[in-house]
């Protein structure tokens, strides 16, 4: 049961992270129809700013909350502009390609964005500077730290801001407006290249946030985390029905939870057959079930049969 | 309009025979630059291969697929295992290289069947899932029973032979010295040129059809009929098994094979070959996979002498700035040129519609 317990809890931290992520993924691909293949590494370049901020500002000696905080604001910043040029660079003056043209671009961006990362960062493993003091808290015989908990409240916190942002401020309405009809959305006023942008950069800063909630949580980073941690995130998003900003978090917490649990039972469901580095054929496996029987997703809407 | 058996003008004929000529000599030509050039060439040739076979499920049925290594991964694999010190196994290329396309067509059916209902990304990400999944069990697979020696991978694996000729040994033939990669060359030319003939028969036939129009509406052309099922089955196996020959061929060629060379990078990129040159349409398929294969190479030997003539020094890594200029270069081709290098006149001419 206590085994049960901490994969639980691990699963909901890991998961929080995949959803933070996903929500990228699904804005960009609710409202442009369009796989953002880029986004992992954006977040990968959030931590790795996070870390050269904080790792400076604190050889400077100031305080550990206000390195912290100026770590967050650097990730966020850096974030925000590559979002906003990527859709300018990569997306924009292909709007009405081919579908599969702006994919193509989006990988060659991320090899672009990976190697820049690789020749200013270099090659080797970065740490984390450990900014929070790590305590232990019990519950029924499985253990959870404060950093645990500080990431899933930072990653509840901001995709509440994120519904708020969507559901009840005019940015928002545009937004939706746009996801359901981008011809009658301008008619009505609304300047879709702003909304565009702006989800973009919306996603890219909680790309950031995420990128320094990996930061802190595992305590270290590498120029090639972006392209796995992006994978799952994706896949988590379609788990929820892309396109669908409930489904993405939904589908994030199922896809860390899923991964937790079966790391933690297989060995002793196969036998010892198959261990725990089966980790990562979790997620693709549920994924293939799950689209076998719902085809659009755990909460995505029926699409038309014309995609 | 029979493209292979049809009456060819004079012009046409001076021409093929002239692209002939020039395919025939080119290995020599590229060992003037040294075996490392003729290996590259090889491998633009195995690419094209393996290019062509994704043409078929994504250029002509139009089913987005991400996991295409997999298909690549398993016949390399199969090759490895039946042909090598690892079961102490050894049998001959006729017999491998007939069973890798069978299994890797039960792989492509194996993936096609739990997906058919799937439209567009949803497809991409599970094909992106199943090709991980091969890639992970590969990885893996060395205990408790070991089969596939986990990521060491597997090594000294019997070169393609027939009876006593080696494909991977220096041997004289009519007067002529042929290097290993040289006689790789041929038995690639060979190959590919019976692939690209099946591509040519298969677009113009019922069957090729049949995949357009699943790619233009499927709706419709199930309402005119088609089986789209067996349709769309049949577009991912018999992609799939020109990926599992193709995998074999790599296997012999490099006597060693290992996960690493089936990461999702890879797919990836035979997909990027596809698109930049122009999905659907041979020639373009060709030029796309050819130029995505010199391409990194040629940089690889240009970024050292060039940052040395510009600043004098070598300032930046070069792996990491010639991957670095390659995606920038398919990010430059993508936007310039959207439907691809060379597309097929079919799409140039859609796609001109749409913008008027």
């Amino acid at each position: 049961m206590d085994i049960f317990l901490q994969q639980v809890i691990n699963g909901l931290v890991q998961g929080a992270i995949y959803a933070m992520v996903a929500l990228g993924y699904t804005m960009v691909y609710g409202i442009m129809g369009l796989i953002n293949f880029a986004h992992g590494e954006v977040v990968m370049i959030g931590t790795l700013v996070a870390i050269t901020v904080v790792t400076f500002l604190l050889k400077l000696g100031f305080p550990v909350w206000l390195a912290g905080g100026m770590g967050i604001v650097a990730a966020a910043g850096v974030c925000l502009v590559l979002g906003w040029s990527l859709e300018r660079i990569a997306y924009r003056p292909l709007r009405g390609a081919p579908r599969l043209t702006p994919l193509i671009t989006a990988i060659g961006m991320s090899i672009v964005l990976q190697n820049l990362a690789m020749m200013i960062w270099g090659r080797n493993y970065m740490t984390f500077p450990s900014i929070i003091e790590k305590t232990q808290y019990e519950i029924g015989g499985a253990a959870f730290t404060n950093v645990q908990v500080l990431v899933v409240l930072v990653a509840g916190i901001s995709m509440g801001g994120l519904l708020f942002l969507v559901y009840r401020t005019k940015l928002g309405m545009a937004m939706r407006a746009t996801a359901q009809n981008p011809g009658v959305a301008g008619l009505m006023g609304v300047n879709a290249n702003r909304v565009i942008s702006s989800a973009f950069v919306i996603g890219s800063v909680l790309g950031a946030l995420a990128g320094v909630m990996v930061g802190v949580y595992y305590e270290i980073a590498h120029y090639q985390m972006g392209f796995m941690l992006g994978l799952k995130a994706f896949t988590a998003a379609v788990l929820g029905g892309i396109g669908n900003l409930a489904g993405a978090m939904a589908g994030g917490v199922l896809l860390g939870l899923i991964e937790a649990l079966g790391a933690g039972y297989i060995g002793d469901l196969t036998g010892g057959f198959l261990g725990s580095h089966y980790q990562d054929i979790f997620a693709f496996v549920v994924l293939i079930f799950v689209l076998m029987f719902r085809p659009s997703g755990l909460f995505g809407e029926k699409t038309g049969d014309r995609a | 309009m029979n493209p292979l058996l049809g009456a060819l003008p004079v012009r046409k004929t001076i021409v093929y025979v002239l692209a002939a000529a020039a395919l025939l000599i080119l290995p020599f030509v590229a060992a003037l630059g040294g075996q490392a050039w003729v290996r590259i060439v090889d491998f633009a040739i195995l690419y094209v291969f393996l290019a062509l076979g994704l043409n078929i499920v994504v250029g002509f049925a139009g089913l987005l697929d991400l996991g295409y290594i997999a298909f690549y991964a398993v016949g390399a694999y199969l090759w490895a295992l039946l042909a090598s010190p690892h079961f102490g196994l050894h049998l001959p290329f006729w017999v491998i290289l007939p069973l890798g396309a069978i299994v890797a067509c039960f792989f492509g059916v194996l993936l096609g069947a739990p997906t058919l209902k799937l439209r567009g990304d949803y497809l991409a990400i599970v094909t992106l899932g199943f090709g991980e999944i091969v890639r992970i069990f590969m990885n893996n697979l060395n205990a408790p029973i070991n089969i596939t020696n986990g990521p060491q991978g597997i090594t000294l694996i019997d070169p393609v032979a027939i009876g006593d000729f080696k494909f991977s040994t220096v041997s004289t033939l009519f007067g002529i010295t042929f290097s290993g990669p040289q006689k790789y060359y041929y038995l690639l030319l060979v190959l590919v040129v019976g692939v690209i003939i099946i591509n040519i028969r298969l677009q113009h036939s019922r069957i090729g059809r049949a995949w357009q129009a699943i790619r233009e509406d499927e709706i419709a052309a199930k309402a005119i009929g088609i089986n789209t099922r067996n349709m769309k089955l049949l577009a991912f196996a018999m992609g799939a098994s020109f990926g599992g020959i193709a995998g074999g061929i790599f296997a012999a060629m490099q006597g060693f094979v290992s996960p690493e060379s089936f990461s999702l990078i890879e797919s990836i990129m035979i997909l990027a070959m596809v698109v930049l040159g122009g999905m659907g349409h041979i020639p373009g398929v060709i030029l796309g996979a050819v130029l995505l294969t010199v391409l990194p190479e040629a940089l690889r030997y240009a970024v050292v002498p060039v940052q040395k003539a510009v600043f004098g020094e070598v300032l930046a890594d070069p792996e990491s700035l010639r991957m670095l200029i390659f995606g920038l270069a398919l990010v430059l081709v993508m936007r310039f040129k959207p439907a691809g290098l060379w597309p097929s006149p079919d799409r140039r001419r859609e796609l001109a519609e749409k913008s008027r």
